[in-house]
């Protein structure tokens, strides 16, 4: 009896601290205030942020976020499957350019300002996919053209052909470049690979958005001497497959600036900085599939789940009350620990949350009544063959304990089942209902089975 | 209550149930969502309050060239456009020529997805649910090989993978014939709850033998088979009832407030763990009955149990 009152005393006290770990949003203990004491003392002196836990232990100091982490359908955004169009590269080749694409995606990403993306690769059969999750994201259409454009920077000069309304190429690009260098445009060993850095400035006089860019040292020294071959001609700037810019080259530039200037909006220099800056993509890529769902209904879902969720638990303790009256209590206090332990390791891991992943854990709380129903019945059973109750409780969990497990088992495999073939949302479904069914053998084994050894003991001592 | 007793009426009743629903199968098919089938999803709603008018959207859409497959509507002013894949740019040009017009449409959610996808994600499907299958037959032979007499352990197995078919085919019927009433599509989300209704439904059916299993263990009484099988089902059958009820209500309490998006795939708990309850009750235990029944006809007693052991 002693072993059980400890261990159920721990377990409140444990779950009152992760009760409070739970709670979403930042809590300010410095407002609360004991009431009555003189100058009101606070509780304590910090606020709690739940997306910045630090805990000093000794020389390290354990640093978390401990947020709830929303899928794409609670908070809205979007989802977009890559495929590395790999036709030109070596297959060799291939995993360094699959892997440079993927980080070259992360820092435009980044640089884009997105909070919390999520950049997945995903290789199936011969294809090279990158699955990138964009929440809250609401301009879908810049991201789109931003990660997906190759960024591949060429700077181009005339061979002193003369300009010709014709030109043999029929490349689109060597057409308009034709038009402004000359029908043989000759493209100098100067690249994006040449930049350092690139930034939005705005001009001076007219106010529009321009690209500076600094180039290193080698490319400052390649475009000193691009500049002083051109001086007084147009130099064409092509991204990709485009001509941005055809300056006239002024005066020799050895400062190893530049400024790109075309029609650019506010956003499509910014993207065209973001671009640069985080490198040419080394192969091509192709949108294959997108989900957008729109922030109104995310948080509209969200809602609605957590209200679904709240209405269920509370059902599931008024029944396991009514029919079972004492143990039910009993049994509800014990869900309701299991909520708060499930809920932490969701917080833990972490656990995306998705609307199927929500329902998974609402699901595994009608399971884990499961478990409690069949220990009662079976200390019933135990009870009407007249055993006494402490006999009748250790007998209810033993026999009872083959079939959870073996029930559970069934279960299990199939969300293990459906964890490796699922993609996304099912994934958050499998997982979470997995976490719900093994915390719920725990919680009944050992949270019930504590709780009714410890209040049979005081009906005992009552009695007597 | 004498379920064995009555088994026949209850295979019959599921004979009916599974015919019917391997008829609307074949005859109405099953809707598959883009998932399956590659395309494009357009959910809009009319930010004018005004119903939409969708055969006009629907001409809207085609004039531009882009091939329409549906346009189904949740209410009257939030529709669903379903067409053949198309790009985010051209997404944003039918709603720029849409608002141009008469109508006043904002974007609620768009997924699009390649052909190519579709194909995967069947096959990926159709394996799961077979690995399912495979698996969960494994365990229960496995967990109940110490019973080998007077029913060898394969058989729960199978009895228990038959019920969980019959499961499986009836939410199918079901929802084919939702699919024509209703326009509801089977998309990854049901696959989902079919995989996790084929592990409830054992789950449930696993008690109820269990409780076989250790009856035939103890068989202090030298009943026969059938009688043990009809106790261990009255002992288990509020045990069973009331988990089935908690489940359902928690479900319920979901489909109620929950989201739309899972409505349907809450839906497909619902009846897929109503049937599997039954299942587990009347049509598991009475399949393994059967097959008992019918094996002994061919074969002599004592290679089962020894005579003095059977009481008949």
């Amino acid at each position: 009896m002693q072993r059980a009152r400890i261990f159920i005393i721990l377990t409140f006290i444990v779950s009152l601290i992760l009760l409070v770990l739970d709670l979403p949003g930042k809590i300010d203990f410095r407002s609360v205030k004991i009431p009555f004491i003189e100058n009101e003392k606070k509780i304590a002196d910090f606020v709690y942020d739940p997306a910045n836990i630090s805990i000093p232990l000794g020389n390290f100091i354990i640093q978390k976020d401990l947020s709830y982490r929303l899928g794409l359908d609670l908070q809205g955004g979007t989802q977009l499957t890559y495929k590395v169009i790999m036709d030109d590269v070596e297959p060799d080749l291939r995993d360094d350019a699959y892997e440079s694409s993927r980080n070259i995606i992360e820092r435009r990403i980044n640089l884009l300002g997105v909070s919390e993306p999520v950049i997945q690769t995903l290789k199936v059969g011969d294809e090279y996919r990158i699955i990138v999750d964009l929440p809250g994201v609401s301009n879908v259409s810049q991201a789109i053209d931003l990660i997906g454009q190759t960024a591949q920077l060429t700077f181009w000069e005339g061979d002193g052909t003369p300009v010709a309304s014709q030109s043999g190429n029929t490349n689109p690009l060597y057409l308009v470049m034709g038009q402004l260098i000359g029908s043989n445009p000759v493209p100098t060993d100067l690249t994006g690979k040449d930049l350092q850095n690139a930034s939005v400035v705005f001009d001076q006089t007219s106010g529009k958005p321009q690209v500076q860019i600094q180039f290193t040292n080698e490319g400052g020294r390649k475009f000193s001497e691009i500049t002083k071959r051109n001086l007084g001609q147009i130099v064409a700037i092509a991204l990709d497959n485009q001509v941005i810019s055809a300056p006239v080259v002024q005066s020799e530039i050895v400062n190893g600036t530049a400024v790109i200037s075309g029609n650019f909006t506010p956003d499509e220099a910014k993207g065209l900085s973001i671009a640069l800056n985080g490198g040419a993509l080394p192969a091509p890529l192709e949108v294959i599939a997108q989900k957008t769902v729109g922030p109104s209904l995310g948080i509209d879902s969200l809602q609605k789940s957590l209200f679904a969720a709240l209405i269920g638990l509370a059902s599931i303790i008024f029944f396991m009350v009514y029919i079972y009256k004492k143990e039910g209590f009993i049994a509800a206090v014990a869900l309701a620990i299991y909520t708060i332990i499930v809920l932490f390791i969701f917080k833990l891991i972490p656990v995306t949350l998705t609307l199927a992943g929500i329902a998974g854990f609402i699901l595994s709380i009608g399971m884990a009544v499961d478990a409690n129903i069949l220990i009662f019945e079976r200390m019933k059973e135990e009870l009407r063959r007249g055993k006494p109750r402490d006999i009748a409780i250790k007998n209810g969990f033993s026999r009872a304990w083959t079939s959870i497990r073996d029930s559970n088992i069934t279960s299990i495999i199939t969300t293990i089942i459906l964890f490796y073939f699922g993609t996304g949302m099912v994934r958050g479904f499998a997982l979470t209902l997995f976490i719900g069914i093994i915390v719920s053998m725990f919680s009944a084994i050992t949270i019930t089975k504590n709780m009714l050894l410890i209040f049979e003991n005081k009906e005992n001592i009552k009695k007597k | 209550m004498d379920i064995v007793g009555k088994r026949r009426i209850f295979l019959t009743i599921s004979g009916i149930l599974m015919l019917l629903s391997i008829i609307f199968i074949a005859v109405f098919g099953l809707r598959q969502s883009i998932e399956f089938t590659g395309g494009s999803n357009l959910q809009v709603v009319a930010t004018n309050g005004k119903t939409i008018d969708t055969n006009r959207l629907k001409n809207l859409i085609e004039s531009q060239g882009i091939k329409v497959i549906s346009v189904t509507k949740n209410t009257a002013t939030d529709v669903i456009i379903r067409m053949e894949t198309i790009s985010d740019e051209k997404k944003n040009q039918i709603l720029s020529s849409a608002n141009k017009s008469e109508f006043s449409l904002e974007e609620k959610t768009f997924d699009t997805l390649g052909p190519v996808i579709g194909q995967e994600t069947q096959i990926n499907s159709l394996k799961a649910v077979g690995i399912a299958i495979a698996a969960i037959t494994l365990y229960i032979a496995l967990a109940f090989r110490k019973v080998s007499r007077p029913v060898s352990s394969w058989k729960f197995g199978i009895s228990a993978i038959i019920a969980l078919i019959h499961d499986v085919v009836i939410v199918l019927g079901a929802f084919s014939l939702f699919g024509v009433l209703f326009g509801v599509e089977i998309d990854t989300l049901f696959i989902t709850a079919i995989l996790t209704i084929m592990g409830f439904s054992v789950h449930d059916t696993i008690v109820v033998f269990d409780r076989i299993r250790e009856n035939l263990l103890k068989n202090v009484h030298n009943y026969t088979f059938a009688k043990v099988v009809n106790n261990s089902f009255n002992e288990t059958l509020v045990r069973s009832l009331n988990t089935s009820i908690t489940v359902i209500v928690v479900l319920l309490s979901l489909l109620i407030f929950g989201g739309e998006s899972i409505r349907w795939f809450i839906a497909a708990f619902l009846i897929g763990i109503a049937i599997g309850t039954y299942s587990s009750i009347f049509i598991a235990s009475a399949i393994l009955v059967e097959w008992y029944e019918f094996d002994k006809r061919g074969i002599k007693i004592g290679k089962y149990f020894k005579p003095a052991n059977l009481k008949k």
